[in-house]
This record gives C-alpha cells, sequence and structure tokens, in this order.
C-alpha cells in the first residue's frame, strides 16, 4: 500500500475528516446499541442525506441542509418522548423516499446524490474537516456528563423518574448529538459508511468489552483501524470509499467473530 | 402532589396502567424504616411500587412525598440488561453507592463483567447499587429473586445492616423473608 499517498495535501484533509468521523461514530454507537436504538444511526444518516439533496436543490450549503432535517426529526422525536427502533424505521423509510425523489426529478443533485450514496470522502473540503472537528470537542464534552445519565437510566430505569427529575433534556441533547454526528459523517462518507461506522464496532466491542470503558476503547480501535485500511485500499485501487470501509468492518466483524468462537470452544 | 411530612404517604390510593388493579392502599414510611408490600403473585405489589415511582397511573386516593426526596429503585431483574458491558465496579459507580464497604464475599464480583456473572450475584450487587446510593428512599422489587437460601440470609443482613438511616420499601411474596427483616408489613389481596 501506498502510505505516503494518506500525507499528500490531496488527501490529508479527507483523511484527517474521516479520521475525526470514525473515532467519534463508535463512541455515540455505544449508547445507541445501550438504548437499543441502533436503527437511528440509519435513520439520521437517510435523513441527513434527503436534507442534503434538498439544499442542493435550494440553493443552499448540503450541510445546512443534513443538520437541518436530522436536528428536526431529533427534536420532533425527543419531544413526542417515543423510545425504540419503531419510529427510527419510519424516519430512515421516510428520508430514503424523499432522497431518491429528489435524486429522480433535480439533475442537479446528480453529483451530490452519488457522493452521499456512494461515500466519496476525498471530495471533502476544509469547511468538512472543521466542522467535524468543532463536533468532536462538543460531542467530547457533551458525553463526560451524558454518559452516566444514559447508563444509569438503562439499568436502572426509574432512578430519576422516582426522585421527580426529568430525562428529557438529557435525552434531547443525546438526540440531537447524534442526529449532528450522522449529518456531519454522511456528508463526508455516505449514508450506509456512517451507519457501518455506529453499528459494527459497537457490535464487536459488546461482545469483547470486559467493562464499559474497554469496550469503548475496543469500538474506537476496531473504527479507526478499519478506517485506516480502508482508506489505502479504496486510494491505491481507485475505488469508492464507502464500500470499501463498510466490507472492511464486515471483514473486520467477521475475523472477531471467528476469533471468539474458537476461544469459547477451546 | 401534596408535600408530605412522612418520606412517602399513601392514602387510599388505587393504581394501575390501563384501569386500577391495585388498592385502596394506605400506609407511610419514614427514614429508616422497612416496610413490605407483601401478597401473592398478581396482586398488584409492583404495580403499587410502580406508582410511587411514577411508572403506573393514579386513578384515585392520595400519593404523597416529602419535597426533595430522593429515590433509588430497583426493577426485577430484566435479562437483557446482561448484555451491556459493563463491570460490576461500573455498576456501583452508576449509583454513587459505597464499592469499598461491599462486603469481602462480594468484593471479587467488582471486577468482573455483569453478563458472567450470576442471576443472584447480578441482583445482590444490584441491590447494593440501591441501597448504598446517596438517597432517602429505596425500592427493591422482589430483591430475593434468583438468590439462593444462603444468599436471601446474606440479603437480609445486608439490608438491616448498609441501609443506614434510608426508609427501605420492598414488595416480596416470601413471607418468612420479610419477617426476619422485621419489616413492617402491609398485605395485598388480589382485587
Amino acid at each position: 500500500m501506498n502510505w505516503m499517498a494518506t500525507f499528500d495535501p490531496m488527501f490529508f484533509l479527507p483523511f484527517a475528516t474521516g479520521l475525526l468521523v470514525a473515532a467519534v461514530l463508535p463512541v455515540l454507537g455505544m449508547y445507541l446499541r445501550l438504548r437499543e436504538e441502533w436503527l437511528a444511526a440509519l435513520a439520521f444518516a437517510q435523513l441527513a442525506a434527503a436534507g442534503s439533496l434538498g439544499a442542493v436543490i435550494l440553493g443552499l450549503p448540503i450541510l445546512v441542509g443534513g443538520l437541518g432535517v436530522s436536528g428536526v426529526a431529533a427534536a420532533a422525536k425527543a419531544w413526542l418522548a417515543r423510545s425504540g427502533n419503531n419510529g427510527y424505521a419510519i424516519l430512515m423509510v421516510g428520508g430514503w423516499g424523499a432522497g431518491i425523489l429528489m435524486l429522480a426529478n433535480a439533475p442537479m443533485a446528480d453529483h451530490v446524490g452519488h457522493a452521499l450514496f456512494d461515500g466519496q470522502l476525498y471530495f471533502t473540503g476544509r469547511s468538512q474537516l472543521w466542522s467535524m472537528a468543532a463536533f468532536a470537542v462538543v460531542a467530547a464534552l457533551l458525553m463526560r456528563s451524558l454518559s452516566r445519565k444514559l447508563l444509569l437510566e438503562r439499568m436502572f430505569p426509574d432512578f430519576f423518574r422516582a426522585s421527580g427529575l426529568s430525562a428529557t433534556r438529557f435525552h434531547l441533547l443525546f438526540d440531537l448529538l447524534v442526529a449532528g454526528g450522522l449529518a456531519l459523517a454522511t456528508a463526508s462518507i455516505g449514508v450506509m459508511a456512517a451507519f457501518a461506522l455506529v453499528f459494527i464496532p459497537t457490535m464487536i466491542a459488546y461482545r469483547w468489552g470486559r467493562s464499559w470503558r474497554h469496550s469503548m476503547v475496543i469500538a474506537t480501535l476496531v473504527s479507526i483501524v478499519a478506517y485506516v485500511v480502508a482508506f489505502e485500499i479504496a486510494l491505491v485501487e481507485d475505488q469508492p470509499f464507502g464500500p470499501v470501509l463498510v466490507l472492511s468492518l464486515v471483514v473486520a466483524a467477521s475475523i472477531a467473530w471467528c476469533v471468539k468462537r474458537v476461544r469459547s470452544r477451546s | 402532589m401534596t408535600p408530605s411530612l412522612h418520606c412517602i404517604e399513601l392514602h387510599q390510593l388505587e393504581a394501575g396502567y390501563d384501569r386500577a388493579v391495585v388498592g385502596p392502599l394506605s400506609f407511610s414510611l419514614d427514614r429508616g424504616e422497612i416496610v413490605a408490600l407483601w401478597g401473592p403473585n398478581g396482586s398488584g405489589k409492583t404495580t403499587a411500587m410502580n406508582a410511587i415511582g411514577g411508572g403506573a397511573r393514579v386513578f384515585s386516593g392520595d400519593l404523597r412525598k416529602r419535597p426533595g426526596l430522593r429515590v433509588s429503585h430497583q426493577h426485577q431483574n430484566p435479562l437483557s440488561l446482561r448484555d451491556i458491558p459493563l463491570s460490576g465496579r461500573e455498576l456501583l459507580a452508576l449509583t454513587d453507592s459505597d464499592a469499598a464497604a461491599l462486603p469481602a464475599a462480594m468484593q471479587p464480583l467488582l471486577a468482573r463483567r455483569l453478563s458472567e456473572l450470576s442471576g443472584g450475584q447480578l441482583q445482590l450487587l444490584q441491590v447494593w447499587a440501591c441501597l448504598t446510593a446517596p438517597v432517602d428512599v429505596v425500592m427493591l422489587d422482589e430483591p430475593t429473586n434468583n438468590v439462593d437460601v444462603a444468599g436471601v440470609d446474606f440479603l437480609r443482613q445486608v439490608i438491616v445492616e448498609a441501609r443506614g438511616g434510608r426508609g427501605v420499601l420492598l414488595v416480596s411474596h416470601d413471607r418468612h423473608f420479610v419477617e426476619a427483616l422485621g419489616a413492617r408489613i402491609v398485605e395485598i389481596e388480589r382485587r
């Protein structure tokens, strides 16, 4: 592999953007899986794609469209106080349908549409890198206080309610964080790659982790290693980035599953 | 909700989800006291506790709590929680409970992942997490579930000794257990 190509100024910008995405999404994924709401990742990614395409048609920046639509969906979900995957499944198919219709009827959205669905990381610009960096800082700060609350509510569901405390605000904060992260990630690596980064590393970590902290480390490491490998393969072999990343995560999951099977038999 | 001088006070309370399935119930709970809701399966003990915790609907009667009351609530153990990669130590840290004071026999559980614990061991850890949290009232729903005979005796000792000044409200179908605790028993019959 041509590792040096990564540090070519032309590719370093997208590499750094994707690296931030790969570091942040599994962390959010750990808490989505905790709440048994992992489908949220796909729903917000589809909505962000639809919002981005809508923004192109309206002549707005695509990040505004993606963040706006997924943010409104997150706020509505929190306001309706709905939990579980049912609502996310509706949002997901709705986002997909709207996105495909816009692609079919608005030729000017075609280029952006392919980037969103194929995951063409190499076309990302400076604004996406800085947006993702700012998001990573905000997410790190917010998750410091949200983490314990989300875990406490899952393990002891009535702890807040029994003391007359409301969980609405931290639910809303987390939902908005997920919506924002998925919207930014979708704009740079595409719908399915963003979903895979939320879903697969955490699936491995939940099986392998000895503790929550250990599982977070596993999820992040799996994500980053799979990302770096996918970036190099896609670059050297001139392939679309999104599918290569998804397949490298599938290979990681397969290896983890085989090793676990062998270890459990021995 | 009207404030109460007691930690928790119920007067002719009828509660349920779609309709009232338990009550009318009247009792109070103060700091340092142990009150047990005892009755056969299906009598609505857990529903009564959930109504106090805010998870079930009050159809009639009064439910009063002291303003600013802090409550911990241990549910009957849902098995799906075992898939969550949490260690025993991390579980106790969630409620700010006192891991250092955990009895020596339970100390090895702190380093283990919850999925590696037996149902009884997980139950004991959850009870400890609620019992030693910085709260005024501890609500325990069938704390002897999954716990063997030795574990039940251990649990009784833990509840009596570790609760400090906290009021304990527990639901149990095990009459011997609640009598051994010295609890004030509130009998609930099927409607």
